[in-house]
C-alpha cells in the first residue's frame, strides 16, 4: 500500500482507539448541533456493544434492547429511587444489563444456528413486558422521569452537566474507554477465538476451544457494553422511555452495525450516525420516515452487506 | 379462590385451546418456510398484519366474511410469492443471516405502507354476525366465534396434512425439506417449489390475520407481539415440525389463558417461562429433531 489515504488507514488500524478518539472529539463541530452528536455517541456505543456478538463472533442478537433498556433503567432507578451518587448509578445500571445478559445468554446459547436470534428477540419481550408492568419502579408506560443532574462533580471539580460541550465530553470519556477496553479484548487471544467461531465453530470446537463458554463470555461482554450505553443515554436524556426496551431498539442496533459495517472497529459509529442522520433529515420530510429507513437497509442487505465502513476498507485497501 | 371450579377451569381451557388456534397457524406458516428454506421470516408478523388489514378492506368492499376469507390468504400470498421471487431469492447460497435480515427490513417497510394507507390508529374489526353471540357448550356459554376459530384451525391442519401427505406436490416437498440437492438431481425444479411454499406459508399468515381480527383491534403493530409469540411456539413445538407447531400452539394458548385466570399480570411473561423451561431440558424443542440447525 502507499498514497496519503493508505498512510492515513494504516496509522489508522495500529492506532484504531487514538484515532476513533481523536474523530470523535473533533466531530461535534461536524454536526448541525450538538445533542445529535451526543446521541450518535450514544447509540454508536450500542452499536459497538452489539457489533461484538454480531460481527466479531457471528450471532445474531434480537434482544439487545434489554441490555440497552436495563442499564438505562438501572441507572435511572438508581439515580430517582434510592439517590445514589452518578458514578455509582452507572455501575448498578451495568451491572443489571450484565446480570440480565448472563440469563439471556445462558439460555439462548443453548440453542443453535437460527434459532438464536428467535430466542433473543423472546426473552427481550419478556424484559419488556416485566419492566412495564413494574410500575412503581419504572412508571411503566410513561416512562422514568425526574433524572435531574445539573452540576456533577468528577473527582473533585463541580461540573455543569447541562451545558451540552461539556456533556459531550463527559461521554465521550466513558466512549472512549469502553472502546480501548474493546480493542484489548478484540486483541486478545479470546477474541482471536471469537473470531475463529464465527469463521468456523466446529473447527474452534475441534480446536478444543470451549465454545458454549466463549459464546456466553462475549453474549455477557457485548451486554455490558450495551448497558453502559444505556445508563448514559439516561444521563443524557434525563428520562427512560419504555421504547428503549422495545423490539424496535433491538432492531436498530442491528440496522446500525449492518448500515455501518458489521465486524469492523469503526464502522457502528459510521452506522449509527448515517441512521440518525438520516432520520433527521427524513423527519422533517415526511413523517414516514421507516419506509425510507426499511428500503435503505433492504438495499444495504441485497447489495451492500458489508456497509458503509466496510466498504470503504474494501475498497482503500483495493487501491 | 371460592369461584374457581371445574367447570370454569374447562371454560378457560377451550379459551385456551381458541387462542392458540391462532398461534398454531402462526407457527405453521413459519415453520413451513423454515423447514423447506432455512428461511427465518421475520416479516411473518408483518404477513399476519397485513392479513388483517387486507380483511379490513375486503371485508369493507364486499360486506362478505366468507369472501374475505378466501381473498386475503390470496392476496397476502401473492405478496408472498413476489417476495420470494425478487428479495430472498438473490440471498440464497449466501450467510444464512442474511435472507433473515431482509424480510426484518421488510417488515419496516410493511408496517409503514399500512401506516400511509390505514393511518396510525387501530381500525376495530366486528365479528360478522352469523358468528356473534354465544353458545351452550355443557359447561358454560362460549363465544360462537371463538369455536369456529377452533373449528378453522383443525379444518386447515387436516387439510395441509393430506397436502403433504397424500399429494405429488407434497411427496416433492417432504424429500425436498430433506435433501434439496438430491432433489434437485432427480429433476424437479426446486426453485419452484421453495416459491410455492413461501407464498404458502405467508398466505397462512395472512388467514390467521383476518381470523385474528376480530379478538383484538387491527393496528399497523400488531404483528410485533405475533411473531415474538410465534416464535415462542416454535422454539417450545421445534422448528421445522408441523405437529411441534400444533401442539406447542395449543399448549401456549392454554398457559397463557390460565395464567390469566390465576394472576392476570403475570399473563404476558407466562409464555416466556414456559419457553425457558423447554430451553433448559430440552433445547431442540418438544418435537425437533437434534442438531437440525447444526
Amino acid at each position: 500500500m502507499s498514497g496519503p489515504g493508505a498512510t492515513i488507514l494504516g496509522f489508522g488500524a495500529r492506532h484504531r482507539v487514538g484515532a476513533a478518539a481523536l474523530f470523535l472529539a473533533v466531530f461535534p463541530w461536524l454536526m448541525p448541533y450538538e445533542a445529535l452528536a451526543v446521541n450518535i455517541l450514544v447509540l454508536g456505543l450500542y452499536a459497538v456493544g452489539f457489533n461484538l456478538l454480531f460481527g466479531y463472533t457471528g450471532l445474531l442478537s434480537f434482544g439487545h434492547s434489554a441490555f440497552l433498556g436495563a442499564g438505562a433503567y438501572g441507572c435511572g432507578i438508581a439515580l430517582v429511587h434510592f439517590q445514589i451518587p452518578w458514578f455509582g448509578a452507572i455501575v448498578i445500571g451495568v451491572a443489571l444489563a450484565t446480570a440480565i445478559a448472563v440469563v439471556m445468554g445462558y439460555l439462548a446459547i443453548r440453542t443453535r444456528g437460527i434459532y438464536f436470534a428467535m430466542v433473543t428477540l423472546a426473552l427481550s419481550q419478556c424484559v419488556y413486558y416485566a419492566f412495564y408492568q413494574a410500575v412503581g419502579l419504572t412508571g411503566g408506560e410513561n416512562g422514568l422521569r425526574g433524572i435531574n443532574l445539573s452540576e456533577i462533580g468528577v473527582l473533585t471539580l463541580k461540573v455543569d452537566f447541562l451545558n451540552p460541550t461539556v456533556k459531550y465530553y463527559l461521554i465521550l470519556a466513558f466512549v472512549v474507554f469502553a472502546l480501548w477496553l474493546l480493542s484489548r479484548i478484540l486483541a486478545s487471544p479470546f477474541g482471536a477465538v471469537l473470531e475463529a467461531i464465527r469463521e468456523n465453530e466446529s473447527r474452534a470446537r475441534a480446536c478444543g476451544y470451549n465454545v458454549e463458554r466463549t459464546k456466553l463470555l462475549a453474549f455477557v461482554l457485548s451486554g455490558a457494553f450495551c448497558g453502559l450505553a444505556g445508563t448514559l443515554s439516561a444521563l443524557h436524556l434525563s428520562i427512560v422511555p419504555i421504547e428503549t426496551l422495545h423490539y424496535t431498539t433491538s432492531g436498530q442496533a442491528v440496522m446500525m452495525a449492518l448500515l455501518g459495517g458489521m465486524g469492523t472497529f469503526f464502522g457502528p459509529f459510521v452506522g449509527a450516525a448515517a441512521y440518525l442522520l438520516l432520520g433527521d433529515v427524513f423527519t422533517v420530510l415526511t413523517s414516514h420516515w421507516q419506509l425510507v429507513l426499511g428500503i435503505v437497509f433492504v438495499s444495504f442487505v441485497l447489495f451492500f452487506p458489508k456497509g458503509i465502513w466496510g466498504s470503504l476498507l474494501v475498497w482503500a485497501g483495493r487501491r | 379462590m371460592s369461584g374457581l371450579t371445574i367447570d370454569l377451569l374447562l371454560l378457560q381451557i377451550v379459551t385456551g385451546v381458541a387462542l392458540g388456534s391462532v398461534y398454531v397457524l402462526l407457527a405453521i406458516g413459519l415453520s413451513l418456510i423454515f423447514g423447506m428454506l432455512t428461511v427465518v421470516n421475520f416479516a411473518h408478523g408483518a404477513f399476519y398484519m397485513v392479513g388483517a388489514y387486507c380483511g379490513v378492506f375486503f371485508y369493507g368492499l364486499t360486506g362478505n366474511f366468507w369472501v374475505s376469507l378466501i381473498l386475503v390468504p390470496l392476496g397476502v400470498g401473492t405478496i408472498g410469492l413476489a417476495v420470494e421471487r425478487f428479495l430472498v431469492r438473490p440471498l440464497y447460497g449466501r450467510n444464512i443471516d442474511d435472507p433473515l435480515l431482509l424480510t426484518f427490513g421488510l417488515s419496516y417497510i410493511f408496517i409503514e405502507t399500512i401506516r400511509i394507507l390505514f393511518g396510525l390508529n387501530g381500525i376495530p374489526f366486528s365479528t360478522p354476525p352469523v358468528l356473534s353471540g354465544t353458545v351452550d357448550i355443557g359447561i358454560g356459554f362460549f363465544p360462537l366465534y371463538r369455536l369456529f376459530l377452533i373449528g378453522a384451525m383443525g379444518f386447515l391442519v387436516i387439510a395441509l396434512w393430506l397436502f403433504i401427505e397424500k399429494t405429488k406436490f407434497g411427496l416433492i416437498v417432504r424429500a425436498g425439506a430433506r435433501d434439496p440437492e438430491i432433489v434437485r438431481v432427480l429433476g424437479v425444479d426446486v426453485s419452484r417449489v421453495w416459491l410455492a411454499i413461501f407464498g404458502l406459508g405467508t398466505g397462512i399468515a395472512g388467514l390467521s390475520g383476518i381470523l385474528a381480527a376480530p379478538l383484538q383491534a387491527v393496528t399497523p403493530e400488531m404483528g410485533i407481539p405475533a411473531l415474538a409469540e410465534a416464535f415462542v411456539v416454535t422454539v417450545v413445538g421445534g422448528m421445522g415440525s408441523l405437529v411441534g407447531s400444533i401442539v406447542a400452539g395449543l399448549l401456549v394458548g392454554i398457559v397463557v389463558s390460565l395464567t390469566s385466570l390465576v394472576a392476570p399480570e403475570m399473563a404476558k411473561v407466562s409464555i416466556f417461562a414456559l419457553m425457558a423451561l423447554v430451553l433448559l431440558v430440552r433445547p431442540q424443542g418438544l418435537f425437533g429433531r437434534a442438531g437440525l440447525m447444526g
